[in-house]
C-alpha cells in the first residue's frame, strides 16, 4: 500500500503543483471528446483533463467524491459499453474515451414540504413517471455510489418512504441515473423528496434544537462579523494557519489555495 | 394462511411486474420486470411464486411462458440483465386461489371453518386476469367455478350472475373513467338483481373499480332515483371472507379501509 500511495502522491503532484514531465514515468493516451492526449498514468480523469488544458469552472467541486459535480461518461478500449463514474474518483486508462456531464437538465418540481402529507403519495404526485419503471436496472448500473437505485424507485412506487430514504441515503445527486433512464425518471429528485418527507416523520434531535437556539441567540455573530470584515490575504493566512494546526491538509494543499485564490471551483 | 398451516414468505427484493402484460413481441424491455422477479425466486432456491393479485399473476405467468417458449428471447434478456444470475426458467407462478384449491384443498378449508358464513349471499366476481387468456387461466374462462367452490366451503351461498367474468374497465379507470363507471354499473346491478349482499373479488384493480365507481354511481343516482336503489353493496377480497370464516380476529380483516362497511351486514348475521 505505501508504494501505491507514494505513486498517487507523485502523480498528483504533477497536476497540483505544475507538471514536471521528466518526473512522469508512465504515460497513457486518452481521448477527450474524441481528441487524443498523452497524459501521466495513475491520475484521475479530472486531473487528466486539466493536464490536457481544460479548466473547470463548472462540473467540479470537492474533488473527493462527495459533491457529485463531476459526472463523467467513458468507454474503455475494446469495450462497447458506455460506463459512468465521477471524474475525480476514477483513474485514467490507456485508450479511454471521455466526456464530462457537468449538469443534468432534469425537471425539478417545486413543492412546499410542509404542505405535503408525510407518506408516499407526494412521490407519485410530483413524479408520476416513477410508474413507468420497467425494472431494467440501468440506473443501478450507472450509479457511481453503487446504490440500489432501481430498488429505491420500486420502493417509491410502493410508497415506502423509509426504504427509499434508507437505500438512497448516500446519493450525491450527480444525475447519472436520470441521464441513463429509458423511462425518464429523475431518480435523485424522487429520493430527495422521499428523504425530506421521511425526515418529517422523525423526531428532531436535541442537538439540532440546541444548535438552532445558539444561532438564534447570536452566539456566532461576532465570529461571523470578524470573518466578513477580513481582507482576502488575511482570510488566506487564517486558513493556512487553521490547516497547519489541524494537520488536516499538508502544506502543499495550503499553498495551492494561495496560488488559486478559492481553489479551482 | 397460518390458520391453514401454511406460511407465505415475501420476496426480500422484488419489483413491479409492470401490471399489464406486454403484447409487443419484439419489445423485450417490458419483460425485464417480470423475469427479474422470477430470478429473485430462483436466487432463493425456490421454484414457486404465489401472487395474491390477479394482474401480477397474469403478467408473471405469461412472461414466464413467453421467455420459456423461445430460448433466444431468454438469452437476450439474460444478456441484458448481466447484473443478475441467468434465469434458467422453471419458476411456477401460482395464484393464491390455485394454491387453496389444488394444494390446501377446499375440503381441508371447510374442516377448519370456525365461523361458517351461513346464509350470506355472495356474488363471486372474477374479472379477466385470472381467466384469460385460456393458457394461463386458472379456471374455465366462460364458466368459472373456483370462487363458488371456495365460498361454499366457507358456508356462504354463492350467487351466480351473468357478469361475473366480464371486464370491470380495468386501467381505463385512469384515462377514461366513464368506461369503468359503465362497466361497474352493469356488474353491480346484475349482482344485486341476482340477490347478492356482498361481492367477492380476486383482483385489486377490480376491487378498486367496483368500490370507487360504485360510489360515484350512487352519488349520481341519489339525485334522481328513489332511495330504494341506494343500498350499497360491500366489495370484499376473497381472502377477507376466508379469514373471517377461519376465525381470524376482526382487527386483521381490514374492514375499516373499505368504502362500504360490511360490518352492519355481518353483525346482523352474527359473524362479527
Amino acid at each position: 500500500m505505501p508504494e501505491i500511495m507514494d505513486r498517487i502522491k507523485e502523480a498528483n503532484r504533477a497536476v497540483t503543483t505544475g507538471i514536471d514531465d521528466s518526473a512522469v514515468k508512465h504515460w497513457v493516451t486518452v481521448y477527450i471528446m474524441g481528441k487524443g492526449y498523452r497524459v501521466p498514468a495513475d491520475i484521475t480523469i479530472m486531473q487528466a483533463m486539466e493536464y490536457a488544458g481544460y479548466r473547470f469552472v463548472r462540473g467540479a467541486g470537492c474533488r473527493a467524491g462527495f459533491c457529485g459535480a463531476c459526472a463523467t461518461v467513458y468507454r474503455t478500449a475494446g469495450d462497447w459499453r458506455l460506463k459512468t463514474a465521477l471524474a475525480c474518483q476514477t483513474r485514467v486508462e490507456d485508450g479511454m474515451f471521455l466526456v464530462q456531464i457537468p449538469f443534468t437538465p432534469a425537471e425539478k418540481p417545486a413543492y412546499d414540504i410542509e404542505e405535503e402529507p408525510a407518506d408516499g403519495t407526494p412521490l407519485l404526485k410530483y413524479f408520476p413517471e416513477v410508474a413507468r419503471c420497467v425494472a431494467c436496472n440501468t440506473c443501478t448500473k450507472a450509479c457511481p455510489q453503487d446504490l440500489e437505485v432501481m430498488d429505491y424507485i420500486q420502493a417509491a412506487l410502493r410508497g415506502d418512504l423509509a426504504a427509499v430514504a434508507e437505500l438512497s441515503f448516500d446519493c450525491i445527486q450527480c444525475g447519472l441515473c436520470a441521464m441513463r433512464c429509458p423511462a425518464e425518471i429523475t431518480h435523485y429528485h424522487v429520493a430527495q423528496l422521499a428523504r425530506r418527507l421521511y425526515g418529517r416523520t422523525l423526531p428532531v434531535p436535541k442537538h439540532v434544537l440546541d444548535r438552532v437556539e445558539e444561532i438564534e441567540s447570536g452566539k456566532y455573530e461576532d465570529e461571523f462579523e470578524k470573518l466578513l470584515s477580513m481582507s482576502r490575504e488575511e482570510l488566506e493566512e487564517l486558513y493556512r494557519k487553521e490547516q497547519r494546526e489541524k494537520g488536516g491538509l499538508n502544506s502543499r494543499d495550503a499553498s495551492r489555495v494561495t496560488r488559486n485564490g478559492q481553489g479551482e471551483r | 394462511m397460518a390458520a391453514l398451516g401454511y406460511e407465505l414468505a415475501e420476496l426480500p427484493r422484488w419489483n413491479c411486474c409492470g401490471t399489464v402484460y406486454s403484447l409487443a413481441t419484439d419489445d423485450l424491455m417490458r419483460h425485464l420486470g417480470p423475469v427479474r422477479n422470477l430470478v429473485r425466486v430462483q436466487d432463493l432456491g425456490e421454484t414457486r411464486l404465489v401472487t395474491l393479485c390477479a394482474m401480477c399473476y397474469n403478467t408473471l405467468a405469461r412472461s414466464s411462458r413467453f421467455v420459456g417458449a423461445d430460448p433466444e428471447r431468454l438469452e437476450r434478456i439474460n444478456a441484458f440483465m448481466d447484473d443478475e444470475a441467468d434465469y434458467r426458467g422453471g419458476v411456477e407462478v401460482v395464484h393464491l386461489l390455485e394454491l387453496l384449491r389444488d394444494e390446501v384443498t377446499f375440503e381441508a378449508i371447510e374442516a377448519k371453518v370456525e365461523r361458517p358464513l351461513d346464509g350470506l349471499k355472495v356474488a363471486p366476481y372474477y374479472g379477466c386476469m385470472l381467466l384469460r387468456p385460456r393458457e394461463v387461466g386458472i379456471d374455465d374462462p366462460d364458466s368459472p367455478g373456483v370462487l363458488e367452490a371456495l365460498l361454499s366451503a366457507l358456508g356462504a351461498e354463492p350467487v351466480d350472475f351473468p357478469q361475473k367474468a366480464e371486464c370491470c374497465g380495468a386501467y381505463q379507470t385512469v384515462s377514461s373513467p366513464e368506461i369503468a363507471r359503465a362497466r361497474v354499473g352493469e356488474i353491480v346491478s346484475a349482482a344485486r338483481w341476482a340477490g347478492a349482499e356482498l361481492i367477492a373479488t380476486s383482483c385489486p384493480l377490480c376491487t378498486y373499480n367496483l368500490e370507487h365507481h360504485q360510489v360515484e354511481r350512487e352519488e349520481r343516482e341519489t339525485r334522481h332515483a328513489s332511495p330504494v336503489t341506494r343500498h350499497e353493496i360491500p366489495i370484499l377480497y376473497f381472502t377477507q371472507l376466508l379469514a373471517l370464516a377461519l376465525g381470524v380476529s376482526e382487527d386483521k380483516l381490514g374492514f375499516a379501509g373499505l368504502k362500504f362497511d360490511p360490518r352492519p351486514l355481518l353483525s346482523d348475521r352474527e359473524l362479527v
